[in-house]
């Protein structure tokens, strides 16, 4: 089985998704970027489970969208938050973190 | 019960050598004694965790556990009647026992070692072929408390695992080892105590939950009954000498927190740390006595094997004379012996059912209880046997004699009570001394019950006079608001008394032909100063109740209350005391009296089968044992007599007075006083008023005498030395510390301290720039760490 294709497609889509986390300052995209470098490993895990001709690397893909689902729900809720407070979804306000 | 050591496999066996045959007695209730008094110390800690809460605020629970270490109690002794009954019924056919020592792991095969043993001493006893009587073998549960020495060592021992109380011997690399072994005894003697004291216990947990209805510290009251009874019994099971100590100190600690426990009274708590004190002296006694018997007995504390050695001459005369010396210590501060026993009448601060439990039934005969325990002890070492006075006998005389004159002066019914408990468990005493072991066992248990129906009697009195205890102020003409106290109340009086047929008549009248000075009676010996001292006790008694019922129950009411009869609490217990008060003493009827008055033979002396100490198998009837004294009726009717005619005088002397003056309560100026006309009379009146002038000599000489000469000493050396050695190193570490704060403080710590804070700072300011707040940036560094991370990874593998 030639499992090349499906590690460049999820290199790829890791990319991208690295490349908005990094880039966005829109809070909602933050987070679908996230979401496509989840669903990058998930196309990794799938890909090898089908090599290895076993059930784990399923069984990892459907508890890491069990996980993206909830993580999703709390990011959003804090984006909402961070929205009510600022009026402004934009992270790159949000810093209150500095030294 | 994880704590508890390796059971011990296999059984021991200490038979004396002429031993025959081992009546192995055997019954659960036997192997589970334990639990009578495991049961209350587990309500004890119940009711302090939990009583508050509960409806009857803890009460319940300690009733409860009462109740059923009653019935255990109960059921043990009537195992142990059966079984003895069996042993007598058999007793014809030249059997004889051994003392048989069953383990505690009640495993099979633990079973079965000591039916094999059993076994082979039957066979044994058939060559040896002795005859004999001897029943009722103690039957001893144990498991190891504690050792010292590897379990090697005890291997090297061989036996030592089966016989925990076996001396440590060397194991040839200078090592020794021993084990300490804890466990209980059942014979005649603990069963018997079992039954006094679960009954009057149990009695008491019913009277009290009226008499300290509504007390701030009615859980504390009940969780302390309990832990009483529970050492108490822990205490009676003893099998060694070691653990007899422990329940002997925590009764004494039970006692002192509840004669204390209306402490916020300076009295109370004055005579609580006055109980607690008088017993440490008499307890330096005990641990030297049990510390020189462990080492006598080849350093065992198993009282079997103390009693064994005793008895067959292992020890030497004069090491069980110096053991018995400091035991009767012990003996004399427990039991309210001359001249320890000022804190006993005091006691009576504490609530009056705790007087009846501890400081008259129970706790107060652990004295008489360790004598008889340790018997062959004391028989050899004060050499009883054909004397005519020794140490025991003579304090027992002495006690009993002066408890009972003190009793006539006192105005507190409780006192009366309290001086004429410590007469009664001086005439024990006395018992024990001119070696009628039975005697005394047998008035310790009649004492027991009619005096515990005296003292709730005195409770139910002042329960209805505004908790007065004031003859004298507060009482007089009760008889008719009280009619149930009143006829109890008489009847415990004329058992005391000794009247026949109730209970003390046959216990006291067993004491005085002990004495061995009637004719006829035989005896151990001619103890006449004794006797004389019994027979004066014996009309003394008579004469001082005589007294207080006179002035609590008859003439006109003094006080002002409106007395009524107390609950069904109170007066049930009363009731059910007085009646044993009349049956117990049918238990140790003489032979020729139930032969007299027509019963089977069978029916005589049980009390003497059923509770002596056989279990030592030569001490009963052989050479160095006790011989029986024979009941003599002429002695019955001279001392019924003097006691019956010491009652009327006084009752005469009282109506007389009354006759002048129904308010009087003594004869006065006006009445025309005997006090005040003879002389000599006014002196001993005053003499006992003053209670020997004993508390004087506590308090002011000896005390006094001890307290000024060394505190002026003490403050002298505290002034002179202490203080300018506390000076000196005072202004020494002064400079020193200066020295320490100017350079070493000041100089090296602190800069040290403040070189690292700043430098800590300084890496701060440079390494907050890194600290922008934007995720963004994380996060960029995070993946560039990553990518990094990665790539090392890659050109490395």
């Amino acid at each position: 089985m030639f499992i090349n294709q499906f590690l460049i497609f999820a290199a790829v889509l890791f990319c991208i998704g690295v490349y908005g986390v990094l880039t966005r300052k829109n809070g909602v995209l933050v987070l679908m970027s996230i979401e496509l470098i989840l669903n990058a490993v998930n196309i990794n895990l799938v890909a090898f489970g089908a090599l290895h001709q076993h059930v784990a690397g399923q069984v990892f893909a459907l508890f890491v969208i069990a996980v993206a689902a909830a993580e999703v729900g709390v990011g959003l809720a804090i984006v909402l938050l961070i929205y009510r407070n600022r009026r402004s979804i934009n992270v790159a306000e949000a810093n209150l973190l500095k030294g | 019960m994880s704590q508890l050591p390796t059971l011990l496999a296999g059984a021991g066996v200490f038979a004396a050598e002429e031993t025959a045959e081992a009546v192995v007695a055997q019954s659960w209730l036997y192997d589970n004694a334990w639990l009578v008094f495991t049961l209350p110390s587990a309500s004890f800690l119940l009711i302090l965790l939990f009583g508050k809460r509960l409806p009857f605020k803890g009460a319940e629970i300690g009733i409860a556990a009462v109740s059923t270490s009653f019935i255990l109690a109960l059921l043990t002794a009537f195992t142990w009647i059966g079984d003895v009954q069996d042993q007598i019924a058999h007793g014809g056919e030249g059997e004889e026992h051994s003392l048989v020592v069953t383990d505690a792991g009640l495993g099979g095969t633990a079973g079965e070692a000591a039916e094999s043993v059993a076994v082979a001493l039957t066979a044994e006893a058939e060559e040896g072929g002795h005859g004999g009587d001897v029943r009722g073998a103690p039957v001893i549960n144990e498991v190891e408390w504690f050792g010292i020495g590897t379990d090697a060592n005890r291997a090297v021992l061989g036996t030592d695992a089966n016989q925990p109380n076996q001396a440590p011997a060397d194991d040839g690399h200078g090592g020794s080892s021993f084990s300490i072994p804890i466990g209980t005894q059942v014979d005649g003697q603990s069963v018997m105590l079992l039954i006094v004291v679960t009954t009057v216990s149990l009695l008491v947990h019913i009277y009290s939950t009226d008499y300290v209805h509504g007390d701030r510290r009615f859980t504390h009251y009940f969780a302390f009954l309990s832990l009483f009874t529970a050492s108490m019994l822990f205490m009676v099971l003893a099998s060694s000498t070691l653990q007899l100590i422990v329940g002997w100190e925590l009764v004494g600690v039970c006692s002192f927190v509840l004669i204390g426990h209306w402490w916020e009274e300076k009295p109370n708590s004055d005579a609580a740390l006055k109980a607690f004190l008088t017993n440490r002296v008499g307890d330096i006694g005990l641990l030297v006595g049990i510390t020189v018997l462990y080492f006598a007995a080849d350093r065992s504390f198993s009282i079997n094997t103390i009693n064994e050695m005793a008895t067959s001459g292992a020890i030497e005369r004069s090491t069980l004379t110096i053991a018995a010396v400091c035991l009767m210590a012990a003996v004399m501060s427990k039991s309210g012996q001359f001249i320890l026993h000022t804190w006993l009448p005091d006691a009576m601060a504490g609530p009056t059912p705790v007087s009846a439990l501890i400081h008259a039934a129970t706790m107060v005969v652990a004295g008489v209880y360790m004598i008889g325990r340790l018997y062959p002890v004391f028989y050899e070492g004060f050499g009883i046997a054909g004397g005519n006075i020794n140490l025991m006998a003579f304090i027992g005389g002495l006690t009993t004699v002066g408890g009972g004159a003190l009793a006539f002066v006192q105005r507190d019914i409780k006192k009366v009570l309290a001086y004429s408990t410590v007469s009664q468990l001086g005439y024990m005493v006395l018992a024990l001394g001119v070696g009628a072991y039975t005697a005394g066992m047998f008035h310790l248990f009649t004492h027991a019950f009619f005096k515990a129906c005296l003292f709730l009697g005195a409770g139910s009195v002042s329960h209805a006079c505004h908790h007065s205890f004031d003859m004298k102020a507060d009482m007089g003409g009760l008889r008719k608001y009280m009619p149930i106290t009143f006829t109890t109340f008489i009847i415990g009086s004329l058992a005391l008394a000794g009247i026949p047929p109730l209970a003390g008549f046959w216990s006291k009248d067993e004491i005085l032909a002990g004495a061995g000075v009637w004719p006829g009676t035989g005896g151990n010996g001619t103890f006449t100063i004794p006797f004389i001292f019994g027979l004066i006790t014996a009309a003394m008694t008579a004469a001082y109740m005589t007294r207080a019922i006179w002035l609590t129950f008859f003439g006109d009411y003094r006080g002002h209350a409106h007395p009524h009869e107390s609950g069904p609490r109170i007066t049930i217990p009363l009731i059910v005391l007085a009646g044993l008060a009349v049956v117990v003493g049918f238990l140790n009827m003489p032979s020729p009296f139930v032969s007299a008055i027509g019963l089977p033979s069978s029916w005589a002396h049980k009390f003497e089968d059923w509770v002596e100490p056989e279990g030592v198998a030569s001490f009963v009837g052989g050479e160095n044992g006790f011989t029986h004294a024979s009941p003599s009726l002429s002695l019955a009717i001279v001392a019924t007599l003097l006691a019956a005619g010491a009652g009327a005088s006084v009752w005469l002397y009282y109506k007389r007075l009354y006759a002048r003056d129904p308010k009087a309560t003594e004869y006065t100026a006006e009445t025309g006083s005997i006090m005040t006309q003879v002389g000599a009379l006014a002196v001993g009146h005053k003499v006992l008023e003053e209670k020997y002038y004993l508390d004087h000599l506590y308090t002011d000489v000896i005390v006094g005498g001890t307290k000024g000469p060394v505190a002026r000493a003490a403050y002298w050396t505290n002034q002179n030395i202490l203080d300018r050695m506390v000076d000196l190193v005072g202004t020494s570490s002064v400079a020193v510390g200066r020295f320490v704060y100017k350079f070493i403080d000041q100089g090296a710590v602190d800069g040290a301290v403040n070189a690292s804070g700043s430098l800590a700072e300084a890496f701060g300011q440079i390494l907050r720039g890194v600290q922008t707040g934007q995720i963004r940036q994380y996060a960029t560094l995070l993946f560039g760490a990553a990518t990094v991370l990665v790539a090392v990874f890659i050109i490395a593998v």
